[in-house]
């Protein structure tokens, strides 16, 4: 096998430690994530997904374990790790939370400027990064406080894609948008990694998002990784999903029972658009479309 | 990390401490307070000592818990303490240079320090065993005569319950901000002091926006659930006193009783 760009080791997270509230966060977690995969993550509020999101980028050091980069301990070299924050991006739950800027071009070249670009270079990456994340032009020279909820939530993601990370993590970053703004957003990301070829990381309670885009599932429980596989393998595990308190997509649950009662689908549909293609196609052959 | 601050946190457990009524409990640590300050020799400051031994261990709390809010003001204790080792007067120990030790010195900085350490943990035992909120409730029910000056001692109580429920809050938000700026790069932790104070412009900017937006928030909610101030207020859980509530009562009179005695007789 090629030589993941990501790898954790035994990671362990205890909060408090010696106190009456002493929790383990995360436990044991060894996983191996490829260059160019998308991956879902789920798990349960509570499960350890953005403790585990934050472990990646260093930004909580473990209490045991390792995480690798390319082959490299990230926690090797101190003076390193802001390197590694660069190329690691993280986006937080609710990102818009951290705006601060006195426009939103100011704000989405934070990153690039901390990591020491010329200005030209910053004016380009801003600009591409707001393409990415659906932001129009006119709205780059105002003050992120007068944006709308969506919008807000775009210019903070565009914050991280301007630094340009080889790997992106987006923790729930659809959490509380429309049904519309939802699916912009997701087929942004999914357009985005298309073009950059870059591995994405996708924390999200919704079985439906990750089911569209990602390659392989990451199911967390009580700090265990207990699962990871690709997205068609974990989503045919239902009833150890839902043991768990996660489903599959609704779809999915649709078109089993379907296969069940002798409807010719295919195993393991996971979105609507395909189950729509394979259904067509059935109505057609018995002439009845 | 900012969750390990524990000056003034409360330990949830069942010790006597904790079932007593706070009112009760804000007395006492006040009766303690003054008691500590009217210890004129080593025999009354040593019962005042011993009751404040038997507070913390009637807490139920780690003994650890309190050496951790010690350490924040243990060079308080130091200082206060060598200051007073060189200010006594009578005849020199030994000298040295400008400094001379005497008797009176050695004396009056173990009663300096143990003075401190006698405040700081009853005060801790206070704050250890009572929740916030019971706290806030105490010192309000406390505070009522002053309502006879038209002081709104509801609004006070309530302001502080609020400040006291939103530190942690806002604690966890600074937190979060400072990850979230940190991921993108932003460096808090090197440079000269201008750079350093800049750089806490991405935290504050977000926390104090958080902070307003969370203020209105929580006012627009008080009002949809016609929060209107303490008049003809009633409340959910009622304060009662009990028999342990007078003899706690009881144990800091025979106290004063006893450093009365001693600083008269002894």
């Amino acid at each position: 096998m090629s030589n993941p760009i990501l790898r954790t080791e035994c990671l362990s997270l205890v909060y408090g430690k010696g106190t009456p509230f002493e929790k383990h966060a995360v436990k044991d977690v060894s996983i191996e994530i490829n260059r160019g995969e998308v991956i879902g993550v789920i798990g349960h509020t509570g499960s350890g997904k953005s403790t585990l999101m934050q472990m990646l980028n260093g930004l909580i050091k473990p209490t045991s374990g390792k995480v690798y980069l390319d082959g490299v301990d990230i926690h090797a070299d101190k003076k390193k790790l802001r390197d590694v924050r660069f190329r690691v991006g993280l986006v937080f739950q609710y990102p818009e939370n951290q705006l601060f800027e006195e426009t939103v071009r100011q704000d989405i070249s934070f990153g690039p400027r901390n990591m020491g670009l010329p200005d030209e270079s910053i004016e380009k990456r801003v600009k591409r990064a707001a393409v990415f994340a659906g932001l129009k032009d006119e709205l780059l020279d105002r003050s992120p406080f007068d944006l709308s909820g969506g919008e807000k939530r775009r210019a903070a993601i565009a914050g991280v894609i301007a630094m340009d990370p080889e790997i992106l993590i987006l923790d729930e970053p659809t959490a509380g948008l429309d049904p519309m703004g939802r699916d912009v957003l997701l087929s942004q990301i999914d357009a985005y990694h298309k073009s950059r070829n870059n591995t994405v990381l996708l924390v999200s309670h919704s079985m439906e998002d990750i089911a569209g885009i990602a390659d392989r599932v990451l199911v967390m429980n009580h700090g265990d990784c207990v699962m990871l596989d690709t997205t068609q393998n974990v989503f045919s595990r239902s009833e150890e999903l839902e043991s768990i308190g996660l489903r599959v997509p609704q779809i999915t649950k649709i078109t089993t029972e379907l296969r069940r009662r002798g409807v010719p689908l295919s195993e393991g549909i996971l979105t609507v658009d395909k189950a729509f293609e394979e259904i067509c196609a059935i109505l057609k052959k018995e002439g009845r479309l | 990390m900012m969750r390990d601050i524990t000056l003034g946190q409360y330990y949830p457990s069942n010790g006597i401490l904790h079932r007593l009524d706070a009112r009760i409990k804000v007395l006492l640590l006040i009766g303690v307070i003054i008691l500590i300050f009217c210890t004129f020799n080593f025999y009354s400051l040593g019962v005042v000592a011993l009751l404040v031994a038997l507070s913390v261990i009637l807490s139920k709390v780690p003994v650890n818990l309190y050496l951790k809010s010690m350490k924040a003001i243990i060079l308080v204790i130091l200082i206060t303490s060598l200051l007073n080792l060189f200010y006594g007067t009578g005849e020199p120990l030994f000298e040295w240079w400008i400094f001379k030790v005497t008797a009176d010195g050695i004396k009056n900085s173990i009663y300096v320090a143990v003075r401190i350490i006698s405040l700081v943990m009853v005060s801790s035992s206070l704050t250890f065993t009572t929740s916030p909120t019971d706290l806030t409730d105490a010192l309000e029910r406390l505070m009522k005569p002053l309502s006879l000056l038209k002081i709104k001692t509801h609004e006070i109580a309530m302001m502080m319950t609020i400040a006291l429920r939103f530190v942690p809050t806002l604690l966890e938000e600074t937190d979060k901000i400072m990850s979230a700026q940190k991921a993108r790069g932003a460096d808090m932790e090197s440079g000269n002091l201008i750079r350093r104070i800049k750089a806490l412009i991405p935290i504050l900017i977000p926390l104090f926006v958080s902070a307003f937006r969370r203020a209105y928030e929580l006012a627009m909610a008080m009002e949809c659930r016609c929060y209107q101030g303490g008049e003809g207020r009633t409340r959910m859980k009622q304060l009662h006193m009990s028999a342990r509530d007078f003899i706690a009562l009881g144990v800091l009179a025979v106290t004063t009783a006893g450093v009365v005695l001693c600083n008269i007789f002894l």
